[in-house]
């Protein structure tokens, strides 16, 4: 891989030159690369076609895959074998992964690389499934017998904080542990690691078997996927986040618009998203049916990156001739609040248009809408109404790093008050231990699971029915500011009505 | 509340531009010629565990299962009673969350998965895929609408239809990840219809599929219909799924 040749004190300082580099449609073939010289600023402005290094533009994604495959370039429809930078599984697929990794290479198979398998428990796991306590115990033998370097356990389930390694929901705690890397390949086992396309990387959901093969080899086969652009432009209004643009673009082209496509997202106003937000953006490309999610790396990135990994990296940009399957352009100021309405993430509604929908529950949590800037959202729309909430507001964070921010950190405008304490007085339940919680279901006793037929307005992804538990249980999908102020109405409720 | 609200405010969003340039055919090539080495400690070798046939569903394979395994014309048939299913229908659906602490490769826990393989359908299903108490399915084929397998990237649900005993799905359309799992677990073949046959087959139509011809009939109704060839993820399947494939083709030694 092109990083392994570059120094380890690569940093954000090297990256500027990187991108002032990249930001040209140049396409550079990863060993010259490895010899970069030390200028920043006075990089030749050669036309692409004088330096001979690039016969094919080719977008961001198709650049990493290539790279990844070893190639100087690739087109969209050709399958290549793709070298894995790392790969995640959890406690719901990595028992299976496991099963075939021995069953295929063998009982005494070692991983192809200890360091590159990242493995987080996260989805069943304060619960008294026996089961599901089973498959973590799997999970925590595997690591020992393999000696997995990124292993965040969890052994004392009655009390998380008890538990230091132990992380909670894994796409979170991928890029809160610094596995997101800007160029790389990331593969995982759970249809939403396409969230760490936020960092500029190729990231994807996969099957058991085929991680299994790729425990075993360190590659996997991959079709190399056209891109969808999506040009976001326009100041973002104070009352939207990044899931009422999410939910724009998958009610725009459905919940199969973008299968077997990746999905790129660029323009000024994914520019002014901090990660987190860039995040939510990705993590619901799949529920467009988008193979992977990318924002371009950039300053944001490589702040939030630093002294979360030692390990160098290189980021790639689409050349300005690289060719899109469709580019879709938003002026995002003059976008509403949104919600998806039951039973599927494309069935877009304004939330204000919901006005009448009564509700019984709100949900915030989940890999889509349980981290610490969806929390701070939740609790400036509390703060600003001063009211309490009406009905049951459930808060699971999705890593024990966003459970101790939603302690800590105090919101802004509050006069130092936490997340935390604007919750209590707000009247929500205590923020639960962290973990994918209710947004899947799970097993009966999960916290805040649907076991009975409700109408919830929830922070997740999926909406599909008997996603949150019970097959008629109605869910709406929404951003942290409309779940917080539908919570305050009982009704699904635009966040206007307490933002302006 | 309107059923079907495309709510779009006028200029919000436009559609700038739509060149299509390239056509992304939906099929994987798995028969691809790149060499890989593998790591492979010789052990025991473990076949895939599949599921115990089902008196009322047949299956016949016409092609000569050792030789050629790389051609795409397998002349398999499949022949039994259709369970029809609409659109989106997610892997919440096909297997609920609850069931994923079953574990695939366990042998018994497979055998679990078939048994609740689609009992995640809204109750407007009011025929059950797999009847309660029962392991195995008595449809051989689900014909589904557009998009089918959408959601989640659990193998348990390609697994738990194989586990149930369906030999085959036919839909409009696959989400990726069900259409790639189905392949790589050689647990049930993802068929495409060129029409929409969730509209023209009922739950209970005596249907067969011929592979090779890339035929759909429905005896009840008497109606033929065409599907999309299966190309070169058909071997694979055939096979059961990329290991036994990949062994059977030399591309990872045998053992």
């Amino acid at each position: 891989m092109a990083s392994s040749l570059l120094s380890p004190s690569f940093t954000s300082f090297i990256h500027t030159k990187d991108l002032s580099l990249s930001t040209f449609p140049s396409q550079r073939c990863h060993k010259v690369v490895s010899r970069r010289i030390s200028c920043s600023v006075a990089t030749p402005q050669r036309q692409p076609s004088t330096t001979g290094s690039v016969k094919t533009a080719m977008t961001m994604t198709e650049k990493i895959l290539a790279r990844a495959s070893e190639k100087a370039q690739l087109s969209p429809g050709d399958n290549v074998w793709v070298n894995v930078d790392i790969l995640m599984t959890h406690d719901v697929c990595g028992p299976g992964s496991i099963g075939i990794f021995k069953k295929e290479f063998g009982e005494d198979a070692k991983v192809w690389d200890r360091e590159k398998v990242v493995i987080i428990p996260d989805h069943y796991i304060f619960t008294s499934d026996e089961r599901a306590n089973r498959n973590v115990d799997i999970l925590r033998d595997f690591c020992h017998e393999q000696n997995i370097k990124y292993f965040y356990d969890i052994k004392d389930l009655s009390n998380f904080k008890a538990n230091p390694d132990y992380k909670g929901v894994c796409h979170i705690a991928l890029a809160q542990e610094g596995h997101c890397r800007p160029g790389e390949v990331l593969l995982g086992t759970d249809s939403h690691t396409c969230t760490a396309g936020a960092f500029g990387q190729f990231a994807t959901g996969i099957g058991n078997t085929d991680a299994g093969f790729v425990l075993g080899t360190g590659k996997l086969l991959l079709k190399a996927p056209p891109t969808l652009r999506f040009v976001m432009d326009g100041e973002m209004p104070s009352y939207l986040l990044s899931k009422d643009l999410i939910l724009q673009i998958i009610g725009e082209i459905s919940v199969a618009g973008a299968t077997y496509k990746s999905m790129e997202f660029v323009g000024t106003t994914v520019e002014s998203l901090n990660m987190e937000e860039r995040m939510t953006l990705c993590n619901m490309v799949v529920e467009a049916g988008g193979k992977n999610g990318v924002v371009p790396a950039d300053s944001t990135t490589f702040k939030y990156l630093e002294g979360k990994t030692s390990l160098p990296y290189e980021p790639v940009y689409s050349d300005q001739q690289a060719r899109f399957l469709s580019e879709y352009r938003f002026d995002v100021s003059k976008l509403e609040p949104l919600v998806a309405k039951p039973h599927s993430p494309d069935n877009r509604a304004l939330a204000r248009e919901c006005k009448d929908v009564k509700i019984d529950r709100v949900y915030i949590g989940s890999c889509t809408g349980g981290k610490t800037e969806d929390f701070m959202a939740a609790a400036k729309v509390f703060l600003a109404s001063g009211k309490k909430v009406k009905v049951p507001t459930f808060l699971v964070p999705a890593t024990q790093k966003v459970w101790m921010d939603v302690y800590s950190i105090p919101v802004p405008g509050s006069g130092g008050k936490t997340c935390s304490q604007i919750f209590e007085e707000a009247g929500c339940d205590t923020p639960a231990s962290p973990s994918c919680g209710a947004c899947l279901g799970g097993p009966k006793d999960t916290y805040a699971r649907m076991n009975e037929p409700m109408v919830c307005v929830s922070t997740t992804n999926r909406n599909f029915p008997g996603r949150m538990g019970h097959k008629e249980g109605q869910i709406y999908l929404a951003s942290p500011y409309t779940a917080a102020a539908s919570a305050l109405t009982g009704y699904v409720t635009d966040p206007r009505e307490f933002l302006q | 509340m309107h059923q079907h609200p495309p709510i779009v405010k006028e200029g919000t969003m436009a559609l700038f531009s739509a060149t299509t340039f390239v056509t992304v055919p939906r099929n994987l090539a798995f028969a691809s010629s790149n060499k890989l080495s593998f790591s492979s400690s010789s052990s025991r070798l473990l076949s895939f565990t599949t599921s115990q046939p089902n008196p009322g569903i047949s299956v016949t394979f016409h092609t000569p299962r050792a030789h050629a395994p790389s051609s795409s014309s397998s002349s398999a048939t499949f022949h039994g009673l259709c369970y029809v299913v609409g659109d989106n229908i997610d892997t919440d659906q096909i297997i609920p969350a609850e069931y994923l602490t079953l574990v695939p490769s366990k042998p018994d826990e497979y055998e679990k998965l078939g048994s609740y393989a689609l009992v995640g359908l809204p109750a407007t299903y009011s025929t059950r895929f797999v009847d309660a108490g029962e392991t195995k399915t008595k449809y051989a084929i689900v014909i589904g609408g557009a998009n089918f397998g959408c959601g989640s990237s659990r193998e348990h649900a390609p697994v738990a239809l194989g586990a149930s005993g369906a030999a085959a799905v036919v839909a409009e359309s696959y989400a990726r990840i069900f259409f790639r799992n189905s392949v790589a677990t050689g647990e049930v073949y993802p068929l495409e219809s060129e029409s929409r046959l969730c509209e023209e087959c009922r739950t209970g139509d005596v249907v067969t599929i011929e592979l090779g011809e890339s035929r759909l009939i429905n005896h009840t109704t008497g109606k033929e219909y065409r599907l999309k060839p299966i190309g070169d993820a058909g071997p694979v399947i055939e096979a059961g799924g990329i290991f036994a494939y990949a062994r059977k083709t030399g591309m990872i030694p045998s053992r």
